[in-house]
């Protein structure tokens, strides 16, 4: 036996996920076209385009829950979780909807509650544990839903415009919790369309364009507008629509 | 008019008087159609939980079947069991012919249909708003489903009301199978039906309003939980 370690065990390591030439295509429309993205360990992706640039299926597709035809490899050990734009939680106390998370997750019944009350102790919450969920804000929501990622132990997230529609003291609260999750070592992939947001929190930008990745650089590199193509750059001046033609 | 009006006073007498053969009757119609709708809850809910995420060829064929059976005549399914459970039927030998139980068997064939179609269309767009959110979790298709049946509970409630009301006011079925046998498979719809066919036109139409007035009082229960539970919701919720 050889001591030495494959490139492709060292890749499956620092892999948190991978997607090859994958496109999704809804009847006619192609949503996202030979996409290629490597999401290493760590990483804040921030996915940035217009509406209807493909940034929510790319989500999708790295998570699985959209059928594509090219590859998808998650790394050893990863463990994802999406929170949507507009959370959805079971008519049920927002305790219990941590506790059938939990389940779902199969971890031990007997760990449970402690792990759900820890959850909602770091989103700020503990105090509405017994409200029925349906009954939160919008900003309590997704905290909600951030809770549900961490008390499964997702080291892998993905968020789809988390902080859409909130007022900016929720959206404070919330980017506050991704920046501490991002601290600890989880991988965030997010989509959104605040640029002052990505450029806050996002270690690296994905630009999509009409279903393509059009540039996928630094964010550094990618504000200071370094080797994007035209459109990117229209987009970053505010100058492209901000709907997909 | 008359007899309406005649009929609406027989039955709030019967109502006051407590008589013991209505008391009987009335019992006996909730008794079996009540487990009906326990064992068909059972059968009909999971069918549709498992209708609204299974994806095998016939699939859509199977939910227009399904679909069609909400129409099932009570009598063809009195038939059925009662051919099932005739001492020379398959099931001769449990001995259930002419008794409670084989009316109850009769009700379940009847509801089962009403829940598992009610219930798939229930799930299905329960899982267009938060199927993904689910899978996204770790629940497998049929978890998700199931899941979505607590989530959906009071619509739930709702359609098992229905099937009971379906169960309750059939009188094709429990005549076929439990032969109107007074004091022992005697309900109300089979009552109403002797009545009516001895030309007691008051008295049927009493026993049809005292049916009414039952479920109606269930009805008004249930809808009282329910709001309960909406209100309990909607106080918690309250800044």
């Amino acid at each position: 036996m050889s001591g030495a370690v494959s490139p492709q065990a060292i890749s499956a390591r620092t892999t948190a996920v991978e997607l090859v030439d994958a496109s999704v295509r809804f009847g006619g429309v192609t949503a996202l076209s030979k996409a290629n993205l490597h999401v290493a360990r760590g990483e804040f992706i921030a996915l940035i385009g217009a509406n209807g640039s493909g940034k929510t299926t790319l989500l999708r597709a790295l998570h699985g829950l959209v059928a594509h035809d090219g590859r998808r490899t998650l790394g050893a050990g990863q463990r994802e979780a999406m929170v949507f734009q507009r959370p959805f939680v079971l008519r049920v106390s927002l305790r219990r909807n941590l506790l059938i998370a939990l389940a779902l997750a199969r971890v031990p019944r007997e760990e449970r509650a402690a792990r759900a009350a820890q959850a909602l102790q770091r989103v700020g919450l503990a105090a509405l544990a017994d409200r029925p969920a349906r009954a939160l804000s919008g900003g309590e929501l997704q905290r909600c839903a951030l809770a549900r990622a961490w008390a499964v132990r997702a080291n892998l997230l993905y968020l789809d415009e988390p902080t859409a529609n909130l007022d900016p003291a929720a959206k404070r609260e919330v980017e506050s919790l991704l920046e501490g999750f991002a601290r600890d070592g989880m991988t965030v992939v997010m989509s959104t369309h605040n640029l002052g947001q990505a450029k806050r929190l996002a270690t690296r930008i994905v630009y999509l364009d009409r279903g393509a990745l059009r540039a996928d650089l630094p964010t550094a590199e990618f504000f200071a507008a370094h080797g994007l193509d035209a459109r990117a750059d229209l987009f970053l001046k505010g100058e492209l629509p901000w709907t997909s033609d | 008019m008359n007899d309406i009006a005649e009929s609406l006073r027989l039955a709030l007498q019967l109502v006051a008087q407590a008589d013991a053969g209505l008391v009987r009757t009335v019992a006996l119609s909730l008794a079996v159609s009540g487990a009906a709708c326990a064992i068909g809850s059972g059968f009909g809910l999971a069918a549709g939980a498992w209708l609204a995420v299974a994806r095998f060829p016939g699939h859509r064929a199977l939910i227009v079947g399904v679909n069609t059976l909400l129409a099932l005549p009570s009598v063809v399914v009195g038939l059925v069991v009662y051919l099932m459970l005739s001492r020379s039927g398959p099931l001769g030998s449990w001995g259930l012919l002419f008794t409670p139980g084989a009316m109850v068997i009769a009700q379940t064939v009847l509801v089962v249909p009403i829940l598992a179609a009610l219930s798939r269309q229930l799930v299905a767009d329960a899982l267009r708003d938060g199927g993904d959110q689910l899978r996204s979790l770790g629940a497998s298709p049929l978890q998700a489903a199931l899941l979505m049946l607590l989530h959906e509970r009071w619509a739930v409630l709702t359609l098992l009301l229905t099937a009971f009301g379906r169960a309750i006011s059939e009188v094709g079925a429990v005549m076929v199978v439990g032969g109107n046998i007074a004091g022992v498979t005697r309900v109300m719809t089979t009552s109403i039906a002797l009545e009516t066919s001895k030309g007691d036109l008051p008295l049927a139409l009493a026993l049809g309003l005292v049916l009414l007035g039952v479920v109606g009082l269930l009805q008004a229960a249930i809808a009282l939980l329910q709001r309960r539970g909406h209100l309990g919701s909607a106080l918690a919720g309250a800044r």
